[in-house]
This record gives structure tokens, sequence and C-alpha cells, in this order.
């Protein structure tokens, strides 16, 4: 059975990567998870610069899902390749590193010094953080931002370059255009969906930065239909996610045209998720005679479209 | 490294109308726990979506058989949310996720120095095994313990038992001192001779910890008080449980409460 992948010029070893903001840096998780099972680790979007965040409360739970809005806090980047690479490589994780920037120019700046640094694998441009209000969003809810930063890490990087869109436009596949078009290797989504919830006895917001990012099964068939939606538009890999909690969300997310999955907010619920994960996709393998888990990315078998059916 | 268990719940006794300690058969998570450490708990099946995320709690008491190995933990609970319900409701022989244990404990200390615990309402949940682990020093121990009224004054004999000193205080004056119990914590400490040793050990509402933590710094007595925030994971992946610290630069810093905490120095804490 081969659960490997392929993402531009780097294989995965299986198309389950932990998603950037849901797993620390990695090193959190090394008790608990091998590292190097996962196919890979996203770590927590990194400036140039070290930042706080946001003052606590930062999450809420809602029906089948939570609001966060950590803000970002972050030790960056030379911290990260000076602390928390070494043990990352010791441990043989795939790296893909979650890059931010409140300008162009600092994304490309984070974009080289990991480029320069050794044991990362992969460049996920975070464009699409909704609880900060410089940078990163300005640049994914346009599509001519999307294209140029795209392109400028593009331009200083060999490493795979891997945008991460917004759900929070109103077509998510035009802007997977901008970003192939910019020279991505693949696009990542979805991030999440601006949100917000309110204490009706006290009338406050029950996160501090009063709106926050909706993750978890809630948000699903929505990031679902925006994958299939880019699977028509794009040529490069998409990786998925948005509430993936068991094999078979991840098998949906791969038959509506996802090479890869990311897993967030249901490995707060079970931090021991992925071998589970693993187990499941192994078992509808064998159940469907799948030799090769690339051979099931985008088999959505739609029959007659609705135009068809209703005879229009 | 953290344990996951899915424990069955052994009893759960009912204290009053809102709170409730449970007892789950959890041996790893008993054996490896150290006082001030918590779990992390869903409620709910593991499938299941609403309540979604667990939620943290202190190990309250270690359970032991009958020839002492340790078979299981128990937890304080009070019913505030879907989950805290959940867990007031849960019966014997119900499953949980139990994830633990996690986070830093507390610093033991040692005779001639004494302990002084300080405990608002549920906050009394972190105390039960720091004053076993106390009293197995042969530490002398007092435990503040406010509540809002006399019934919610749990486990008294349980401390008298361990030979604690008790200073009760409630908000309604139906046990022990009427007021808040930080009071009898200054006198005390404003009467002690400052050559005599105390650890001060807090655990409860965010404003008595404030208070408790200031009142310690003003007589020059090192506090280590236990936060309670809203936790994601306990593993230190969301960023969701800060407090904010005073580093070594001397700036201000957001911890994780679960990796750094939940034991936390007073002193460090920028109470606002
Ligand atoms: C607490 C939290 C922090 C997050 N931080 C980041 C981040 O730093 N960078 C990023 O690109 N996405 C971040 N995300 C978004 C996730 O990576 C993911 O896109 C989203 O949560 C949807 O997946 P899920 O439903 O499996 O959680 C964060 C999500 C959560 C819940």
């Amino acid at each position: 059975m081969d659960l490997s992948v392929r993402i531009g010029s780097l294989t995965l070893k299986n198309p389950l990567l932990a998603a950037s903001g849901c797993f620390g840096y990695g090193v959190e998780y090394a008790d608990v998870v091998d590292l190097s099972s996962l196919g890979g680790v996203v770590s927590k979007g990194l400036f140039l610069a070290e930042r706080e965040g946001h003052p606590a409360p930062r999450i809420v739970e809602t029906p089948a899902g939570m609001l966060n809005a950590i803000g970002l806090q972050g030790i960056g980047v030379r911290r990260f390749v000076d602390e928390k690479l070494p043990e990352l490589r010791a441990r043989k994780a795939t790296v893909v590193v979650n890059v931010c920037g409140t300008t162009l120019d600092e994304y490309v700046e984070v974009s080289r010094i990991l480029s320069d640094a050794d044991g990362v694998d992969a460049i996920e441009l975070n464009i699409s953080c909704p609880n900060i209000k410089e940078g990163g969003i300005q640049f994914g809810c346009s599509l001519a931002g999307t294209f140029d930063v795209v392109s400028a890490v593009r331009n200083v990087t060999r490493l795979p370059v891997i945008p991460k869109l917004t759900p929070n436009v109103t077509d998510v596949a035009s802007f997977a255009r901008a970003a192939e078009d910019g020279g991505a290797d693949a696009v990542s989504l979805v991030n999440t969906f601006l949100a917000m919830v309110i204490d009706v006895e006290t009338r406050r917001p029950k996160i501090s930065n009063i709106v926050g990012g909706l993750s978890g099964p809630a948000i699903r068939p929505i990031a679902v239909r925006m994958v299939y939606e880019c699977r028509q538009t794009v040529k490069i890999p998409i990786i998925g996610m948005g509430g993936i909690a068991d094999a078979r969300d991840a098998l949906e997310f791969m038959i509506a045209g996802a090479t890869a999955v990311q897993v967030g907010t249901a490995n707060f619920v079970d931090p021991f998720i992925w071998s589970k994960l693993l187990a499941g996709m192994r078992e509808y393998m064998e159940r469907h005679n799948i030799a090769r888990i690339a051979d099931l990315v985008g088999t959505i078998d739609t029959g007659h479209t609705v135009a068809e059916r209703s005879g229009v | 490294m953290p344990i996951d268990v899915a424990a069955d719940v052994i009893a759960n006794q009912p204290l009053s109308a809102d709170y409730n300690v449970l007892a789950l058969a959890a041996p790893a998570i008993a054996a490896a726990s150290a006082p001030g450490q918590f779990v992390m708990i869903k409620a709910n099946a593991p499938a299941l979506n609403d309540p979604l995320l667990r939620r943290p709690f202190s190990v309250f008491e270690i359970l032991r058989g009958a020839d002492g190995t340790r078979t299981g933990i128990s937890i304080l609970s009070k019913r505030i949310g879907v989950s805290t319900q959940l867990l007031y409701d849960a019966r014997p022989g119900q499953r949980m996720a139990c994830l633990g244990p996690l986070g830093r404990p507390f610093t033991i200390v040692e005779p001639p120095t004494e302990a002084w615990i300080v405990a608002g309402g549920v906050g009394l949940a972190p105390f039960a095994t720091l004053a076993e682990h106390l009293r197995a020093r042969g530490v002398h121990s007092t435990l503040f313990y406010g509540a809002r009224r006399a019934a919610d004054l749990f486990y008294l004999d349980f401390f008298r038992a361990l030979d604690v000193e008790l200073v009760l205080t409630t908000e309604d004056g139906s046990a022990g001192e009427r007021g808040r119990v930080v009071a009898p914590l200054d006198r005390r400490l404003s009467s002690r001779s400052p050559t005599a040793p105390v650890m001060i050990y807090a655990c409860g509402p965010e404003r008595m910890l404030a208070a408790t933590a200031q009142t310690a710094m003003k007589y020059g007595r090192p506090c280590q008080v236990s936060v309670e925030r809203i936790m994601g994971c306990g593993l230190g992946g969301c960023y969701s449980c800060v407090v904010p610290m005073r580093g070594d630069d001397g700036g201000a810093h957001h911890v994780r409460s679960c990796l750094a905490g939940p034991v936390l120095a007073g002193d460090q804490i920028l109470w606002d």
C-alpha cells in the first residue's frame, strides 16, 4: 500500500499534516506522537520578530467548532530556526513553516531565512489569518496581492511555496488561480471563517479580539466545496483542511481533489488521532482495492450534472 | 509523558446542587500525578461534537485500592456550562477520555517552612493532594478557604484528618468569618515574624488570586498560584491559555499556562 503523495518537488510519506497553529512548533507533541510518522508538521505562523498576540480569552467553543483569535503569537523565524528546527530535524519530521508578514518584504525575508536553514521542507504562506489587522489577509483578499506575494517569495526560494487561502472571499478558486499564476507549487485551504460569539447576559464578545476564526467540524462541508471548486480551476496540488476529525473526513477532501490534508482542531480533541487516521485510510484502501492513495485524489463521481438532470 | 485513558466513572458524588466529585478509573494517570497537575477530560463520547473540546481539571484526589496502589483520580467540578453539566450528571460505568497528568506541579516545601494554602470555591481542587504531600513531609499547613456560604465548604474533615489548620470565610457569614479569604491571610501575615518562613499556595477566582499574590508580595512572601484559563488542548499546541508574565528581560510575555503552569509564581504574573 502506497500512502505517499507529492506536493511539487516534495514527497510526503502520507497525506496527513498537522495544521498550522494547532500543533505548536511540533516539538510540543514529540512525547505524544512520533513526528516522523506524519506526512508533515506545519509550524505555527512566524513573522520576522517575536509577537505576543492577543490577550485571553482567545478561544470560545461553538456548536461543533471553535472560534480563535490567538493573534499569531510567535517566537519569530530566527528563534524558530535556532531553537525548534534542530529538534524537528532530529525527530525526522517533515517540516512546513507557516510564514507571515505585515509587508511583502517581510514575507520575502522570512522565506529567505528559512531557505538558508537546514531542515525546512516547504513554505506555507499565511495570507489568510483573519485575526490581525495589518498584513496577511490584505494580501489574501486581493488577487493582485496574492499573485505578488507568491511570485516575490517564489523568486527567493527553491523550497515548495504553498500559499494558504482564506475562505472569506466570494470566489476562492480565483485566488487559487492567482497563486498558480504567481508560481505556487500548491495551495492549501481553508483557513478559518471570520465569525463572532456574544454573551447575551453581559452583551460582551466572548473573545478579546471581538471577532475570530471558526474551525472544526462545523466548517467541513464548506471547506470540501471550496477544495472541489479549486480542483476544477487549477492544476497544482491542493492541501485541504477544515474540520477533519476522522479518516472518512480526510478521504472526503481527497476525493474532492485534495492531494494531502491538514488536521487542526481535531488534534486538540484527540492528540493521538494520527495513528487512527492512518489506520482508517489503510482500511479504506484495502476495502476499495486502492494501491496508491494518490490515485484517489479528485476521483469524485458527479454523474450527471445538475443542469443535465434538470434538462436545461 | 501524558497518557490518554478511556476512564470508567467509578462514582459520582454530588456535594451540592452545583458541585460534584467524579471518581475515574485511571491507574496510570494516578501513578504519575504530582500535586497541582491537571487532566483534560472529554465529558461526552470522543466522536460527539457538542461539546467538542476537552476541559481542564485539577487532579483532586488520588484514589487507592485496599493495598494502597493508585487506582484512579477524582476531580472536583462546579456546574457552569455544558461539559460540567455532563460531569454533574455522569453515572458509574460511563466512560470518559481523560488525558494527563499535564502541566507543572507545585513546588513542595520542607519544614520549618509552613504552607499557607488559600482556596476560593472550586479552587480547593489542587489542594487535597498537596496537603497529603505536605503532611508526609511533616510540613505544618493552614488552609484559608473561602466560599459563598457554609454549604459550599467541602471536604473539611478530609483536611482536618491531615492536621491542616482551617481558617474559613463565607461571603454571607454562614460559616467562619464573613467576607473574603484574603482578609485573614493578610492579618496572619502581618503578625508573623519575618524570619519564620512561609510558602503561600493559592487557587481560585482570578480576583482572589490577584489579591492573594499582591498580599504575599506586600509581606515579601513567595506565592505559587494555580491559574485557571480556557484551554484548547492542554499540550501547548494552541496558545489559548496564556497568562501575561514578566519575563527575564523585564518585558511582558504571554506564557502558556498548560506548559509553564498551571502553577506559576504569583509575583511574576502581570495582574491587571
Ligand atoms: C487555535 C488555532 C490557531 C491557528 N493558527 C494558525 C496559524 O498560525 N496560521 C495559519 O495559517 N492557520 C492557523 N489556524 C488555522 C488552521 O491551520 C486551519 O486552517 C483551520 O483551523 C481549519 O482546520 P481545522 O478545522 O482542522 O482546525 C489556526 C487555527 C486554530 C484553531
